[in-house]
């Protein structure tokens, strides 16, 4: 059915005149067979051909034609343009200013010559190339019956030959095999994790401990308490991070941000008492919602904020969360002074830094 | 120069081993012209940077811009009023930086006093700052060598992006904080300005002191800053610095649209 009006279509077309045709519903079919709606909706063929501007004048034709080997020429101006400009604009070593020319000309010219090719080919096919409309009739996909039985006949004898069906024993232990085959690359994959380690014993722990002393971020000098003056904000590190293999993992674990405030703004909970010294508080900061550096500390107000989502905390209330999504205070690290007068940590934190996951207990903020 | 001529001079002198008589006086004349106009120079372009001891005239008129202009709000005595915060140990630095930015006096309240252009002179200024400090001692106007641009700035943009640019943006282009407050641009700001920003932590930027930041870290962190407002960024258009936002927005309205338009082109019948 479908193919006798494929190609009752492609007779119309073939025609310089397109007139509508009417369905080949209905009208043909022997009565009985089908119920065949009578309202559905009757093809109405192609639209007529439309002339275009260049095809009836022949003056807007040439210039056409005109525009297109210009815009050709066009782009070869293009080509040997990026050309010279290599070696006209070339980059200077430690002038960033050139860099950004010969970027700015290559570039500019390369895209030149692409640009217009294109502009000109599809000018080209819009404004001069023969536009009359064919149709190229789709042939059925279902094969014929005697293809199709040679087909079937074909698998018999394979099956016949090669015994895959009879030789059951071969053929379970080749789906057993290839069943197998993929359990490599489930240790291979689960080797990328930290060696020998727990990750989650890994995230519960950073090299925060008793009597480590806080340090500068770079440069590793321990920061004295008097050094830190109201209002001051240090970026602080684990003294010995710098000689630490895994130097960056231990960074993202154990960063952390040192205030001053006036004492009597903090108010901390019965059991944080001891954990700040004459004002001096440190907390982690990597936010408690996915991770990124909470340093944002405004002196006047005491609050934190995260950029990347917003998160607030509130440094006089133990940093707890006054905005945003994230979910826990931020984890607080116990402070004290050494007998020289430095900063150094009373342990490590009392519950792990960051984000949420799947081992984490649920119980640090009760405990 | 004037050293570089004296140097010369004496070393012709030494070679031939005899000296005119008034050799001596020459030199010493040609010696105090040079400085006297390397410091005029110096003193109309760029006044206020030298931090000059301030007299007894400075400071007594210091005391009257003060009464008339700030003791509304700080107090008669700095010490502060409901309207205002105590100014005593705040030093001239924090004078300087907010008056010298237009900051202070404050036109009106807000989430934060924000940059306008200075009310008062650099010597009405100067006076201020003189008469602030008079009172209670606190951080002074920073040392000239600190703010002349000629430290190491990879070293200064290593601390920047440590100390700095989580609320000014890695460019300096500046950014929000909470609540209508906002961390201000640091493109065009005078080194003076910055360096007296770092030592007194204007508003709500934390302050970093020396022992922090010692005063070559803040002239790292200023030369930092000035190459990146000499320089012009190697990888085109800044569109304001302000990173993935902006050019996202760029390349949405500017890329895509490109893209729709030669669609709608290509697809357009040709008439």
């Amino acid at each position: 059915m479908a193919d006798e009006r494929g190609r009752e279509m492609a007779a119309d077309i073939s025609g310089t005149e397109l007139v509508p045709t009417a369905t080949s519903h209905g009208d043909g079919a022997p009565v009985g067979t089908a119920v065949v709606s009578r309202d559905i909706i009757e093809n109405p063929g192609l639209p007529s051909h439309r002339q275009r501007v260049t095809d009836v004048d022949p003056k807007s034709e040439r210039r056409a034609s005109r525009i297109v080997t210009a815009l050709f020429y066009l782009s070869v101006v293009g080509s040997i343009g990026a050309i010279v400009s290599y070696f006209a604009v070339p980059i200077v070593p430690d002038d960033p200013a050139s860099v950004r020319l010969n970027t700015l000309f290559l570039g500019s010219f390369i895209a030149l010559s692409l640009l217009t090719i294109g502009i000109g080919a599809v000018h080209w096919g819009k404004a001069l190339m023969m536009d009359h409309e064919g149709v190229d009739v789709r042939h059925p996909i279902r094969g014929t019956a005697a293809t199709r039985a040679r087909a079937i006949e074909i698998f018999d004898q394979a099956n016949k030959e090669s015994g895959f069906g009879r030789r059951s024993l071969i053929r379970g232990s080749l789906i057993g095999a290839l069943a197998i085959f993929p359990l490599p690359a489930i240790f291979f994959f689960r080797d990328l994790a930290p060696i020998g380690n727990n990750p989650a014993e890994l995230l519960s722990h950073t090299m925060w401990k008793e009597g480590t002393r806080l340090t500068r971020d770079p440069t590793g000098i321990p920061i004295k308490a008097s050094d830190v003056t109201i209002g001051s904000v240090f970026h602080v590190i684990p003294e010995g991070l710098e000689d630490a293999e895994d130097l960056l993992e231990q960074k993202a674990k154990a960063a952390v941000l040192l205030m001053r405030l006036k004492p009597e703004d903090l108010n901390p909970s019965p059991e944080k008492v001891g954990w700040a010294y004459d004002g001096i508080v440190a907390y982690s900061k990597i936010c408690t919602h996915v991770g990124c550096p909470v340093a944002l500390y405004e002196q006047q107000t005491h609050h934190l904020l995260c950029p990347c989502h917003q998160s607030q905390f509130d440094i006089t209330q133990e940093a707890k969360v006054i905005f945003g999504p994230a979910n826990r205070p931020l984890p607080q690290l116990p402070i004290a002074v050494d007998s020289e007068g430095y900063l150094v940590a009373q342990s490590d934190f009392h519950e792990p830094v960051g984000p949420s996951f799947w081992e984490r207990r649920s119980d640090y903020d009760n405990a | 120069m004037s050293s570089a001529a004296q140097k010369k001079s004496r070393r012709r002198s030494t070679r031939t081993g005899r000296r005119h008589p008034l050799a001596t006086v020459a030199l010493i004349a040609i010696g105090l012209l040079f400085t006297g106009g390397a410091y005029a120079l110096f003193n109309s372009t760029s006044s206020g940077t030298e931090a000059v001891a301030a007299s007894q005239d400075q400071v007594d008129r210091g005391s009257k811009l003060f009464s008339a202009n700030c003791a509304t709000c700080h107090g008669m005595n700095l010490q502060g009023t409901s309207a205002g915060p105590s100014l005593l140990g705040v030093g001239a630095a924090a004078v300087d930086f907010q008056v010298g930015t237009g900051r202070m006096p404050l036109q009106n309240t807000g989430p934060q006093a924000p940059e306008k252009p200075a009310q008062f002179t650099t010597e009405d200024t100067a006076a201020l700052a003189a008469y602030v400090a008079s009172i209670a001692p606190g951080p002074g106007l920073p040392e000239a060598e600190y703010l002349d641009g000629g430290g190491d700035a990879t070293h200064g943009a290593e601390l920047f992006r440590i100390n700095c640019a989580m609320c000014h943006n890695v460019a300096g282009a500046g950014g929000a904080l909470t609540e209508g407050k906002y961390a201000p641009s640091l493109t065009g700001v005078s080194a003076k300005h910055i360096y007296e920003a770092m030592v007194t932590g204007p508003q709500n930027m934390p302050v970093f002191n020396d022992a922090n930041l010692t005063p070559e870290d803040k002239r790292d962190i200023i030369t930092s800053l000035k190459y990146l407002e000499d320089n012009p960024s190697p990888g085109g258009i800044e569109l304001g610095n302000l990173g993935p936002v902006a050019e996202g927005l760029f390349l949405w309205i500017f890329g895509l649209g490109t893209i729709v338009a030669l669609t709608v082109w290509l697809t357009a019948r040709s008439n």
